[in-house]
C-alpha cells in the first residue's frame, strides 16, 4: 500500500512513455511494405473490435444497442459527419429504450 | 500570417470534430469516476490521473491495483499491458509526421494519443496536421478530466439510461471512423465485419473470453492487421 498519488505517478510515467517512444524517436520512414500496410490497417480494426460487441452492453437493452448500431453504419454510409453520426445513435438509443419503457 | 490562418483554421476544425468525442468522454469518464470514487479516490486525484493517463481501459486497470494495495511494479505491468496499443498509434503517427516536425510537436501529439483522438487525426489524408489535433486534444482532454472528477463528485445523480446514451455517442464516432472507409476500399469493409464477428465470438469462446477486454483488443488488432497485411499489402500510393 503506497500513497495514491505515488500511484498515480507510475501510472502516468508509464503510459506517457508508451505513447511517447516510438512517435520522439522512430524517425526514418517504414519501407517495409507489409509494416506499412499493417500500421495502415491498424487503427480500423482496433475501432471495429472495440465498437462491437460493446455497444449492444451500453444500455440494458441489446437491441437497442442494435438499433444505433445500425442507424450509426447507415448515416456513416451515407455521411462522413462525426458529430452527426454520434448525435444520431445516442438519439437512436434514447428512442428504443424509450419505446421499451413504455411497452 | 498565411500560416497562422491555416493552423487557426485547422484548430478549429479539430476542435469542432472533438465535440462528439468530449461527449462520449464525460459520459464514460463519468462511470470512471464513479468506479474511482468507490475505492476513495478525490475529485482532484481522479483529475489529475486522468490527465496523466487518460485511456478508459488503464485507469479502471489502475483504480484496481490500487484498491488491491498492489506493487508499484504490478502497476508498471499493468498499465503496461492496457495501453500498449498506443505505442502502435505512436508509431503510426512517427510515419506520418511531416519531415521537418519538431521534437515539442511529436512529444505533445503522442502524448495526447486516446483511440479517439488518435483515430481522427490519422483519419485525415496526407501529413499529420499538429494544429488540428491540439484541437482535438483541447477540448477532449479537459472533458475526459471534468468528467472523471464529477463522476467522483456527483456519483450517482444521472440515470443509468442517460449515462448509456451518451456512451453510445462514442461508439457512433468510431462508426462515422471506420465505415466511410470501408465504402470506399473493400478490403477495409471486409476487415471490418472480420473484426465485428472475431470480436463477437472472442467473448463467446473459452480462454479468449476470460482475458480482459483490452488484452482481447490488443490480441485481435494484431492478428487481424497482421493477417491482412500479409494477405492483401496496401499498393504504394504516391
Amino acid at each position: 500500500m503506497y500513497n495514491v498519488y505515488l500511484y498515480i505517478l507510475v501510472a502516468g510515467l508509464v503510459s506517457t512513455l508508451i505513447r511517447v517512444l516510438p512517435a520522439l524517436f522512430i524517425k526514418k520512414k517504414i519501407e517495409n511494405i507489409y509494416v506499412q500496410s499493417f500500421l495502415y490497417y491498424l487503427p480500423y480494426v482496433t475501432l471495429a473490435v472495440m465498437t462491437f460487441p460493446a455497444i449492444l452492453h451500453c444500455t440494458d437493452h441489446v437491441l437497442s444497442g442494435l438499433f444505433a448500431l445500425a442507424v450509426g453504419t447507415i448515416l456513416a454510409w451515407k455521411s462522413e459527419n462525426l458529430f452527426l453520426v454520434a448525435v444520431a445513435s445516442c438519439i437512436a438509443v434514447f428512442l428504443a429504450e424509450f419505446l421499451y419503457m413504455i411497452f | 500570417m498565411k500560416d497562422y490562418n491555416r493552423n487557426s483554421q485547422a484548430f478549429s476544425k479539430g476542435m469542432k470534430d472533438a465535440i462528439p468525442i468530449a461527449a462520449g468522454y464525460l459520459a464514460v469518464a463519468f462511470s470512471l469516476g464513479m468506479t474511482a470514487k468507490r475505492i476513495g479516490l478525490t475529485p482532484l486525484q481522479g483529475f489529475i490521473s486522468s490527465f496523466v493517463n487518460h485511456a478508459s481501459a488503464g485507469e479502471y486497470a489502475e483504480f484496481t491495483v490500487i484498491r488491491a494495495g498492489g506493487s508499484l511494479l504490478e502497476m508498471a505491468i499493468i498499465i503496461f499491458i492496457t495501453n500498449l496499443r498506443y505505442s502502435l498509434m505512436s508509431l503510426t503517427y512517427s510515419q506520418r509526421f511531416a519531415p521537418d516536425t519538431h521534437w515539442l510537436h511529436r512529444f505533445l501529439m503522442s502524448f495526447g494519443i486516446s483511440d479517439e483522438i488518435f483515430a481522427v487525426s490519422v483519419g485525415r489524408p496526407g501529413d499529420l496536421v499538429p494544429a488540428y489535433t491540439y484541437g482535438v486534444m483541447a477540448l477532449a482532454l479537459p472533458s475526459w478530466c471534468t468528467g472523471t472528477a464529477l463522476g467522483i463528485m456527483v456519483g450517482n445523480i444521472l440515470p443509468d439510461m442517460v449515462v448509456g446514451a451518451l456512451s453510445v455517442s462514442l461508439y457512433g464516432m468510431f462508426l462515422a471512423i471506420i465505415i466511410p472507409p470501408a465504402k470506399k476500399n473493400k478490403i477495409v469493409g471486409v476487415l471490418v465485419v472480420i473484426s465485428f464477428t472475431a470480436s463477437y465470438l472472442a467473448t463467446k469462446l473459452p480462454i479468449l473470453s476470460e482475458l480482459s477486454e483490452s488484452m482481447r483488443t490488443i490480441l485481435l488488432t494484431i492478428v487481424i492487421s497482421a493477417g491482412a497485411a500479409i494477405l492483401c499489402p496496401v499498393k504504394k500510393k504516391d
